[in-house]
């Protein structure tokens, strides 16, 4: 299909030394970490944001911190850029290589070191899935918060470089509010320790900085998160509406009445139909748009919490409100909002946008991205975290017909435009990637992205790391 | 040193003008909200000083949001008045060291945000730097810079929102900032086990962060600072206390669990809202050391590592200390000054952390690191953040550390 967003040109002269390289490659690893196949190299060539894809010179799946720094410096010493890479489910196109470059993938560093509950945080290396530390846990009755739909799959480095988010962080915050070390190899294959188990860091907030920077600034290789105690019990409830505008305000007056419930996560009609049909949860059918409330705690607080939410609901003239009633149907109910995006992949080739609005224009938005939609003719389900406003609309398409691959693009783009004027920005948890690289400058004045610039080249002077991504290759003349 | 010029910007506008005046003409510049914090870090000698006291006001507040926007200028208190109107509230809580600092005036929101200052709910519902959105600064070239924004979610970009805050004006001179409000829970209990050692404390507060009943506080107050609080009702007695917030209904179910889940610490009692306000906000102000006259070092280290510290200090000079973040956060009270270096390094025995000299005389302080010193490749890359925004070294210059320079050689 035609390609809309440019990646850098790759370096010939790098191309042509790919032998050399791979054999100072293969003198740092061990023989079962360095892909250079061809058809081995396939699966790495793009991440969850399938329409483009790379061939990137060669992947290396490093077992130890140091392996990883032998490689960076060698990189470093031969401008050779790397693509970090976790399990690829980049919705951004974070992951995807480029022809000149080396993949660094964190696959094999998927060990948990240490599990703590005494001070409530587990030290881990960055391949390991984000379920894990929570699976890891759980009889202890500990979890990790953090709960991106992708979290079977996901791993903590590729959290940290997105600084990721899912249904819960309404009340638990995202990956840079769980987060307290971090060790990371730099540019020139030097390594260090930023934090540790106490719960502030001496000095700039680097960790801050280095969560969501998309692979921008160096090799996480472990980190050390929080992990909090599991409440008592939750409970998932359904709260169906006519209108998308009645849930809109519903969620506005829920979050304004100062109740915070654990996720509010709301779904139009051809989400539901789309989920319903994958999950079986029970959804209501005969209703526009859906929000999943889930509270938390003891069954009175649980029963005390609901009560005010379903006040807040009848005042939106709230159609249908179910409960569910087993923990066998919470399971039901959360499966088919976590599977959303793979349920969507079996009707249609999606693009997922991520745009995040206050909650006053929630309705404004949802309405505007259908006008959007009618114009080029598509189809869209919106499935998203309306309680902290961040917004999922999937756009449908035919990825094998190369005009409406365009037309979805450019709704996409229109749609992220929207949202930016309508006081939000382009990523609420996703990041830029590739995806949004050119619109950055749509959310940002040249001035702003020059200093953001700066500081990365405080990292990686080379611009070695992911370089075609995030900033877009038209402002970066004299970064 | 001639005299310091002070410039009070009242728009971005004239803080831009005010910085690239001072970039033209070399100056350094000496970054104040309105001065509370100036005994805390390392003097600053400066030719001019831009104060953000001028710049204030609250921009945009939508309650029903959860966000507000306000000039860094703006006072604390008025903020803080702002958001009592609706039932609201800064989740970090922002504690106030003006008494102990000996300062009579009133604290900025940028100079909270500046400084990262957060008071015992950090425990659960995290620092200041969690709770900013967006900050618009001047960096030191003059340039007026955007980060964040007014959204709870926003991965757009690099973060520098978060090196903002914490920064102590070394990086940019805010000019707003937009931060996340929460609602001010309804009820407020706190449960008190009277009677623990140090170590019981300890592994007390873990146990009840370890329950499902979500305590937002946890702290212990031993026998020796005791007797400050709440007008001295538990002198004589070691107390440590668990706050729980939240929805009447929802405290009262939580109270019972864990009351149950800590029946084998003994004594145990309740207070309720109105005192439970009052005794945190004198926890989160270091109450017990107002008006002593020694040395007090702010200690960040794991929870369970606290008490270890006080201990092994004890063994060679009279210290007295208390915990706040489940054991985490120790406020150190040293009569003298001659135990940098053993406290920097009983810290790294025990894991690691990070002191901070809050309060010493002048001559204390101009010999004391007074932030904790940096292992060299990260001071360097910390350098080399500093110089890619500011790149004359003109704000702040050394306020974080003493050697700057040394920094700046290791980052070329
Ligand atoms: C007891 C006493 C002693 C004094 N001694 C001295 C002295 O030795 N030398 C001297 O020069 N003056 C001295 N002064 C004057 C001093 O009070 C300054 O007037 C004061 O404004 C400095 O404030 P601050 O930087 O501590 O500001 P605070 O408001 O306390 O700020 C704390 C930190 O945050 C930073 N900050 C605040 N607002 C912002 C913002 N909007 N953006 C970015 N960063 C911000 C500040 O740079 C500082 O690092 C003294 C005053 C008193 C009362
Ligand atoms: C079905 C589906 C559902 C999803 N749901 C959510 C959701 O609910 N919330 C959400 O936030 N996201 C979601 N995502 C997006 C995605 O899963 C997240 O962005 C995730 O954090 C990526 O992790 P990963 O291990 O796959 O990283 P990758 O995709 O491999 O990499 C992501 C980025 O991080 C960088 N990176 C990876 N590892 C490292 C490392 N060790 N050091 C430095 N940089 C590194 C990469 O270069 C890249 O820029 C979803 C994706 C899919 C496919």
């Amino acid at each position: 299909m035609t390609e809309l967003i440019k990646f850098l040109e790759p370096n010939a002269q790098i191309i042509s030394k790919r032998s050399s390289i791979i054999s100072g490659l293969a003198e740092i690893l061990p023989d079962d970490c360095l892909i250079t196949d061809e058809r081995e190299l396939v699966p790495f060539e793009t991440d969850a944001f399938i329409a483009y894809r790379r061939l990137p010179l060669a992947v290396v799946l490093p077992e130890t911190t140091e392996q990883v720094a032998e490689v960076v410096k060698y990189c470093h010493e031969h401008e050779v850029p790397i693509v970090p890479r976790g399990a690829g489910t980049s919705l951004a196109g974070g992951a995807i290589p480029q022809e000149d470059a080396i993949v660094i993938g964190l696959s094999k560093m998927n060990r948990i070191l240490d599990v703590d509950l005494a001070n409530r945080c587990a030290v881990v290396q960055a391949g390991v899935t984000n379920i894990a530390i929570s699976q890891e846990t759980d009889s202890e009755g500990f979890f990790y918060a953090p709960d991106p739909s992708s979290q079977l799959a996901c791993t903590i480095g590729g959290n940290i470089g997105m600084n990721s988010g899912g249904a819960h962080c309404l009340k638990y915050g995202v990956t840079t509010n769980n987060l307290l070390a971090l060790k990371m190899v730099m540019f020139d294959g030097t390594v260090i320790d930023l934090g540790g188990k106490a719960l502030d860091m001496p000095g700039y907030d680097l960790i801050g900085l280095l969560c969501g920077s998309e692979g921008q600034m160096g090799i996480i290789t472990e980190a050390t998160v929080k992990l909090l105690a599991k409440p008592e019990g939750a409970k998932p409830v359904l709260f169906g509406f006519d209108t998308p505008e009645d849930a809109g305000r519903c969620v506005r007056d829920v979050i304004g009445a100062g109740i915070i419930p654990v996720a509010i996560e709301y779904m139009d009609k051809p989400a539901i139909e789309i989920c319903e049909a994958f999950a079986n949860a029970g959804y209501p059918m005969d209703v526009e748009a859906l929000l999943i409330v889930e509270v938390e705690g003891s069954e009175a607080e649980m029963d005390a919490m609901l009560d005010k939410i379903i006040q807040v609901a009848k005042t939106h003239n709230v159609k249908t409100v179910k409960e569910s009633q087993s923990a066998f149907e919470a399971a039901l109910i959360w499966k088919g909002r976590k599977s959303a995006f793979g349920a969507t992949g079996r009707i249609a080739d999606y693009m997922c946008m991520d745009g995040t609005v206050p909650l006053s224009q929630l309705a404004f938005v949802l309405e505007g991205t259908a006008k959007i939609i009618e114009k080029y003719g598509l189809r869209v389900a919106n499935v998203f975290h309306a309680g902290d406003g961040n917004m999922h609309p999937l756009i449908l398409f035919n990825m094998n017909d190369p005009e409406e691959s365009v037309k979805a693009e450019q709704a996409g783009m229109d749609i992220l435009r929207l949202c930016v004027d309508a006081g939000g920005c382009l990523t609420g948890e996703h990041g830029v990637g590739i995806e949004k690289r050119d619109l950055m400058t749509h959310q940002y004045s040249k001035e702003d992205l020059d200093q953001q610039m700066a500081v990365r080249a405080a990292f990686d002077p080379q611009w070695i790391f992911n370089p075609s991504k995030v900033f877009p290759l038209e402002v970066r003349e004299d970064a | 040193m001639s005299e310091t010029k002070l410039i009070l910007p009242t728009s971005a506008d004239e803080l831009v003008d005010a910085v690239k005046g001072a970039v033209k003409g070399g100056k350094v510049i000496k970054v104040s909200g309105a001065g509370t914090k100036d005994v805390v870090g390392n003097h600053v000698a400066a030719d001019i000083e831009i104060s953000t006291t001028k710049l204030s006001g609250v921009t945009e507040y939508i309650h029903s949001e959860l966000v507000m926007t306000a000039q860094a200028g703006t006072p604390l208190s008025v903020i803080e008045k702002e958001l009592a109107k609706n039932n609201q509230m800064l989740a970090f809580e922002p504690s106030d060291y003006a008494q102990l600092l000996g300062s009579d005036k009133e604290q900025t929101i940028g100079g909270v945000f500046a400084t990262n200052m957060s008071g015992s709910r950090r425990l659960s519902a995290g620092a200041a730097r969690d709770a900013l959105l967006g900050v618009k600064f001047v960096n030191g070239k003059g340039q007026l810079i955007k980060s964040g924004g007014k959204v709870m979610k926003n991965v757009t970009g690099l973060d520098l929102v978060k090196l903002l805050a914490g920064s102590w004006g070394t990086l940019g001179i805010m000019s707003e900032v937009t931060f996340k409000v929460l609602p001010r829970p309804e009820i407020m209990k706190t449960i008190l086990i009277s009677g623990l050692s140090d170590a019981d404390a300890t592994s007390a507060m873990a146990k009840a962060m370890g329950q499902s009943t979500e305590v937002s506080s946890a702290a212990h107050l031993p026998q020796s600072v005791s007797g400050s609080f709440l007008d001295g009702v538990y002198d004589g007695q070691s107390i440590t206390a668990l706050r729980l917030e939240g929805l009447k209904e929802s405290v009262d179910d939580r109270e019972k669990r864990l009351m149950d889940a800590l029946s084998e610490y003994g004594n145990l009692s309740v207070i309720k809202t109105e005192q439970s306000a009052i005794l945190w906000q004198e926890i989160a102000n270091v109450k017990p050391f107002i008006g002593r006259d020694t040395i007090i070092w702010k200690v960040s280290v794991a929870p369970s590592e606290g008490h270890k510290l006080v201990a092994e200090l004890a063994k060679t000079t009279e210290v007295d200390a208390y915990y706040d973040w489940q054991g985490g956060l120790v406020w150190v009270s040293l009569k003298s000054d001659h135990y940098t270096t053993h406290l920097r390094q009983l810290i790294k025995s025990l894991g690691g952390g990070h002191a901070t000299l809050t309060r010493a005389t002048k001559d204390v302080r101009s010999e004391v690191d007074v932030f904790e010193p940096q292992p060299l490749p990260v001071a360097a890359l910390s350098a080399r953040i500093k110089a890619q925004i500011d790149p004359q070294n003109i704000l702040n210059p050394g306020r974080m550390s003493q050697n700057d320079d040394v920094m700046n050689k290791a980052a070329v």
